[in-house]
């Protein structure tokens, strides 16, 4: 500070910033892209380990017994399914009885907003069914859930069976300390959250269900069970949830600390862990594992039915058997040794899972990057911005004649004799906020008239509402330039783009803290435009590639990259489908579970790109 | 013998009904609602024949020989139980006349110590202890006399699971009130004896329990308890410092029973209005001398066990304690010990008092966890003992079985059987109770040793009649913010309401926003009738909510209280802050209709001159709710980073700050560019040679 406290040594240090900031943020701009991909390098992160204590020296042994009966529990199950149609309620509440369980049940009923098409849902009405395990001699206060959900089709009797047989075995174990809930779900995420708001009493999304009739106290953790063939090759776990939160990497920790212990091939992402880091296969396979899981992240959805428990602050993870070619094949019984252990540990927990990190990235199951080593990546991005409007701070103060002092030039800009500037950027931030308004509210409210007028249906008349608005917001310049009274001065772009800049800064600033995939796949696509922007580059190309640059294109792209990484690459045909979906599906979060990333996007990222489409073309 | 076997209902009820009244003169004082007591009374002697005749007429031929044996054995109990109904008759006037009910009594408690009493007289051969209740008329003053009763209530559960009682009453006639100083202890143990006499200690009511009851699967408990320890005094009117003798009263008894009951200070102590009355005798009812104090994080074990048991005159070497091996007492789904300390009457005329205490210990064992999955139990499988004998102190030693569902046996099988029956009203339903007197030598058979063994015959019991009331209580919300109490009160009577009076202690760190207090039934608004709220102080001292509602029939109510939690101070945390803290269980006391009265739509056969008056001398009887515990979570910082977190400050404020700070305060003026090296040492020599300087 001594420095700036020394005008002419200030004076120097901000010459050299004005002077060499292009090549300064290009610099940071491709380190953060080397940092960020250097990341999945395995000796640049570190070997997960298990923090804490009460799941770590303890030893517990796993003996059950009956995955055979598991299985029959649940071809038993699908023939009740079958029958009835839906969730067999009566069956199991009868079977979870008989197993010992105190059972009760919740039905809920839901209107979605607009027709879920990749579920073929609209009016859901389900009933969840749950028993509870009372611990003997513990005064039920603390719990731990295992959910499976009742699936359509043929789908997940095997988790039903597995969950029912572990019931009964649990039950007749003394050393419970935590009451253990059984929960079959209906209708996926929309009864889970059923579920989960009932046994809160919360309701943030207005959802309709009956209160539930039992409790075991707070809920410590939880795992759901996704399980459709009687043997697997291997498990994979899901971790990603809702806004993208993930659970205590203690958790992950623990379920691969017993696929090692049992013997069970463990994924994360369906990628299997390969030793060969020093190859170039070996790399893009990390690299394809970390990018996967931050795309998922960056949806901000919950990718499996414990998703929806990390809002309430309870670790909890899926896990799904997967049954490919591979000769190898574990059975159910082996499956059920493995969560019998994994619940024994969880149940000697004396406090939450805490020891651990809540922000990391996996690019195997036994390696992690933690907040501290992926944060650099996203702030060599965002040190652009800041230094852009540095330089354009400068600029401004410069500019007026007289004022030797930057500081003292800034605020007369600001206050002083430019108050058209200020009406000047007023607007356009004002219009644009109203377009992501427009966007965040007219498709769901539009959907009627839409399909009155056109020839199509609810779903796609929401998306495309959706994409109507978002094109409109292009013509936006134009219009905002006719309300304003004269002609937008050279001081006024740069102000305009001064203030685009920090909003910019602070809006992906604070979403990287909450998600950081979805922050830095943002400042990835809006950080080059945002520096580079002026009212003077050559319009067509700049504005080709700010359109191509827009969130919405990175939508897509983003849905591209999904695809292929998951090595189930997509034609484009297929793939604006799946784009159009994916909207849909965006939209359908934010209503049905509170997902944050839609209107995070409609009402503040879009406003920010279009302030910035302002600025390319002022007058 | 009609005639007696009469008058023994006839004081069951009579007393049932004295109880009734006073429970009910005591709520409806708070209630404003004024109701004929004498009515209960007056009708008493008609039920009680219906019912006498209704167990006659029960029984099948061969049981009413075995019965008239019984009966016969007993034919001169007559005074001993008029005594005692005379004397609650005498009580209940003088209370009446005073002031409204001062002290409560659980009608489960009369009812069994009234059965016991005129069991007492069947053996009395076995007697060690001069009685002087088998003496007729006059009660000649007795010596100092002390007694000690056990016995142990099994119930089989409808789960399968199965619920053993022990209880054991030592009576200790003593005055140390006046401040004669005892020093002369015979059954009634030294240790705790001295600590009463110190402190004066008017009613001591203790429990340690592990586990919850789970009032829906199991029904009732004889004794409720909230899960940890719970401690509630009542100190003698003497005492000036009452909050110094109950400081120093937790510490001692916190060492007697290997309990961490020094953990009760002012911040968990509350003096509930009306929720904890005196149980023995005695007018006070000022609540300054009451304190009540629950910690629900108290874990029960042996060591908590073994100092229980010493106080036993016979310890664990004879009599029913044999079967307290805690290797099973704690290998099973609920486990509660309790001691019970009050002032009761010494004889019919209550000229004196005598100290009642009474240990009791709980516990259910369940099916699924005992293994080998077959539906049968015996004592050798519940406590891995079997009886071989009464403690040779004891004046009674029983053992009950309840066979009130089974009497054809067809639900489950009872071996060895026994010939006695007794039958009493215990939590408003009439109970059949099959009866092993271990005084007597036959009890123990061929084997010289006692293992009853309880066959089931069907793989399915029957339903359980639902309880009439139940609680329950949960945290709603997420978040570290706030957070909202739910309380849920069950009536699950078909047709009456009946008020209850709900107690909360909450601790200062939930700062309860008192103007969010709803309470609902049946979706609308049920205002309390009586509301005491004593607001918390900051490590001072919790919330205190005493609330009477009155409960619709088949309703639930629902009473909800935001709060918000407080950030504590780092040294305050426990060491494990992320497990939570916990809240005590609320407390619901309620006088319920009983079963029996609910019966009077003629669902059973029973004579039809007994049942046109709705029997309201047992319409009634007390009855107490724990609702669960809970477990909050505080705003926790991470104590495992003060290193970084110090770090971060320090250069926060060394670097942000101080150079602020620097920018703020300074002036800055262009300095002269500074002299080159030649001419700084030019002027030193001018300096020198005193030359102006250039």
């Amino acid at each position: 500070m001594g420095l700036l406290s020394d005008p002419n040594r200030r004076r120097a240090l901000t010459k050299l910033l004005t002077r060499l900031n292009a090549p300064i943020c290009v610099m940071c701009y491709l380190a953060g892209v080397a940092w960020f991909m250097g990341l999945a390098f395995e000796p640049f992160t570190l070997r997960t380990y298990m923090s804490e204590n009460a799941m770590g020296s303890t030893m517990v042994e796993e003996r059950f017994p009956a995955g055979e009966r598991a299985l029959a529990t649940g071809r038993e199950f699908a023939a009740h399914k079958k029958k009835v149609g839906g969730m067999p309620v009566d069956w199991l509440v009868k079977t979870m009885q008989s197993r010992g369980l105190e059972v009760f049940t919740q039905s809920f009923t839901r209107k979605l907003p607009f027709p879920d098409e990749n579920k073929e849902r609209y009016m859901v009405r389900g009933t969840n069914v749950y028993g509870i395990l009372r611990a003997p001699r513990a005064p039920r206060t603390e719990a731990l859930v295992l959910s499976a959900p009742c699936s359509e089709g043929n789908n997940n009797n095997q988790a039903v069976g597995l969950l029912l047989g572990l019931a009964q075995y649990f039950r007749s174990q003394i050393h419970w300390a935590k009451d253990i809930i059984f929960l079959v779900n209906e209708h996926d995420l929309i009864g889970m959250q059923a579920w989960l708001e009932g046994y809160h009493h919360t309701n943030t999304t207005g959802g309709d269900w009956s209160p539930l009739q039992g409790r075991g106290g707070s809920i410590q953790a939880a795992l759901s069970l996704e399980l459709s063939s009687d043997v697997i090759t291997s498990l994979d776990l899901v971790l990603e949830g809702l806004n993208g939160q993930l659970p205590n990497l203690d958790l992950a920790n623990l379920f691969y600390a017993f696929c090692q212990k049992i013997g069970v091939l463990c994924t994360i992402q369906g990628k299997l862990q390969r030793n060969d880091w020093d190859t170039t296969s070996g790399y893009s396979h990390a690299a394809q594992t970390m990018m996967l899981m931050v795309l998922k992240q960056a949806s901000g959805r919950p990718w499996g039915d414990h998703g929806l428990f990390l809002r309430y602050h309870i670790e909890a993870a899926s896990i799904r058997g997967i049954n490919s070619f591979r000769q190898y094949k574990t059975d159910t019984t082996t499956i059920g040794r493995l969560l019998e252990g994994m619940y024994r540990k969880l149940n000697n927990l004396l406090e939450r899972l805490h020891q651990s990190y809540f922000f990391y990235l996996m690019p195997s199951l036994s390696r992690f990057v933690s907040i501290g080593y992926y944060m650099p990546a996203f702030g060599l991005l965002a040190v652009i911005l800041l230094l852009r409007a540095l330089d354009l701070w400068v600029q401004l103060g410069a500019s007026p004649p007289g004022t030797e002092d930057g500081v003292a030039g800034g605020v007369q800009v600001s206050n002083g004799p430019s108050s058209p500037g200020v009406l000047s950027i007023l607007t356009p931030v004002v219009i644009s906020h109203m377009t992501g308004v427009a966007l965040y509210t007219l498709p769901i409210l539009s959907q009627e008239m839409a399909v009155q007028h056109f020839p199509v249906s609810e779903t796609e008349a929401v998306v495309l509402t959706a994409i109507a608005i978002y094109t409109a917001g292009l013509a936006l310049p134009h219009n905002t330039h006719r309300l304003l009274q004269g002609e937008g001065t050279e001081e006024g772009w740069r102000v305009l783009k001064l203030v685009a800049l920090l909003y910019l800064a602070v809006l992906l600033g604070c979403t990287a803290l909450i998600n950081f995939s979805l922050g830095f796949i943002l400042a990835l696509s809006l950080v080059p435009i945002a520096a580079f922007i002026t009212p003077h580059t050559p319009k067509a190309l700049s504005a080709a590639i700010m359109v191509l640059l827009s969130p919405g294109c990175t939508l897509l792209y983003c849905v591209f990259v999904f695809q292929e990484l998951q090595e189930t690459p997509v034609s484009l045909q297929d793939g604006w489908m799946l784009f159009l979906s994916v909207i849909s599906q965006g939209i359908l979060d934010h209503a049905l579970y509170g997902s944050l990333v839609y209107p995070l996007l409609a009402l503040l990222i879009y406003p920010c790109w279009l302030l910035l489409w302002n600025i390319l073309f002022w007058k | 013998m009609a005639a007696h076997r009469c008058n023994i209902f006839m004081l069951v009820f009579v007393l049932c009904g004295l109880t009734y009244v006073l429970v009910r003169a005591e709520i409806e004082d708070t209630n404003h609602v004024k109701d004929a007591e004498s009515v209960a009374v007056d009708i008493a002697p008609k039920a009680n024949i219906g019912a006498s005749l209704r167990s006659t007429k029960t029984e099948d031929q061969t049981q009413a020989a075995e019965e008239e044996r019984q009966w016969e054995a007993e034919t001169n109990p007559v005074d001993a139980p008029s005594d005692n109904k005379a004397d609650h008759v005498h009580d209940t006037m003088q209370n009446l006349d005073s002031r409204p009910a001062p002290y409560v009594k659980d009608q489960t408690q009369e009812a069994a110590e009234e059965e016991r009493q005129w069991e007492a007289t069947e053996v009395k051969e076995a007697d060690h202890v001069p009685d002087t209740m088998q003496t007729p008329d006059v009660p000649p003053p007795t010596p100092a006399k002390d007694q000690f009763q056990e016995e142990l209530v099994i119930r089989p559960l409808h789960s399968g699971d199965i619920y053993a009682s022990f209880q054991f009453r030592t009576m200790w006639d003593t005055d140390f009130l006046r401040g004669s100083k005892v020093s002369h202890y015979r059954l009634f143990p030294k240790s705790l004896g001295q600590v009463i006499s110190k402190f004066s200690v008017r009613e001591l009511h203790i429990s340690f329990t592990q586990g919850y009851w789970r009032t829906m699967q199991w029904g009732q408990p004889f004794l409720p308890s909230p899960p940890g320890a719970e401690l509630w005094v009542w100190f003698q009117d003497t005492v000036t410092d009452v909050d110094g003798a109950w400081k120093e009263l937790t510490n001692v008894l916190s060492g007697i029973f290997c309990a961490s009951l020094n953990f009760i200070d002012s911040t968990n102590t509350v003096q509930p209005s009306a929720s904890f009355k005196p149980l023995g005798l005695g007018n006070v009812t000022d609540q300054r001398f009451l304190r009540y104090a629950v910690l629900p994080r108290e874990i029960v074990c042996t060591e908590n066990l073994t100092p229980w048991k010493k106080l036993l005159p016979c310890g664990s070497k004879a009599g029913l304690a044999v079967l307290m091996k805690s290797e099973k007492l704690f290998h099973s789904s609920f486990h509660s010990q309790a001691l019970h300390f009050r002032p009761v009457c010494q004889d019919w005329k209550c000229k004196s008092t005598v100290w009642e205490l009474r240990q009791t210990l709980n516990v259910v064992f369940d099916l699924h966890t005992s293994g080998q999955g077959k539906r049968e139990w015996s004592l050798f499988k519940m406590f891995s003992r079997t009886l071989t004998e009464a403690c040779p102190l004891a004046s009674s030693s029983k053992v009950y079985v309840d066979v009130t569902d089974n009497p054809q046996g067809e639900l489950f099988e009872l071996s060895p059987t026994t010939p006695l029956l007794s039958q009493a009203v215990v939590l408003g339903d009439r109970r059949t109770y099959s009866v092993y007197d271990l005084t007597n030598q036959a009890t123990f058979g061929q084997t010289r040793s006692l293992n009853m063994l309880l066959r089931w015959r069907a793989a399915e019991s029957g339903d359980m009649l639902r309880p009439l009331l139940h609680g329950e209580r949960y945290v709603a919300g997420y978040g570290l913010q706030t957070g909202e109490i739910h309380t849920l009160m069950y009536n699950n009577h078909p047709y009456r309401a009946f008020p209850v009076l709900l107690l909360d202690t909450v601790p200062w760190y939930l700062r309860l926003y008192i103007h969010t207090l709803t309470v609902t039934s049946k979706g609308r608004d049920n205002k309390p009738s009586y509301i005491h709220y004593q607001p918390s102080k900051d490590r001072l001292r919790p919330h205190l909510l005493e609330m009477l509602v009155q409960l619709p029939p088949n309703s639930v109510t629902e009473v909800t209280m935001q709060f918000e939690r407080a950030l504590l101070k780092w040294t305050e945390y426990t060491p494990d802050p992320n497990h939570g803290f916990y809240v005590g269980s609320s407390v619901i006391s309620a006088l319920v209709p009983s079963v029996v009265a609910m019966d009077t739509n003629s669902t059973r056969e029973c004579p039809l001159f007994s049942s046109f008056f709705p029997c309201k001398e047992e319409s009634s009887y007390f009855m107490r709710v724990y609702t669960e515990p809970l477990l909050v979570n505080l705003p926790t910082p991470d104590f495992s980073m003060p290193y970084n977190v110090i770090c971060l400050t320090c250069t926060v404020v060394a670097v942000g700050y101080g150079s602020l700070y620097n920018l703020l305060t300074r002036t800055f003026q262009v300095e002269e560019p500074s002299p080159g090296l030649a001419k700084r040492l030019a002027n030193i020599i001018r300096r020198l040679r005193g030359v102006p300087l250039l």
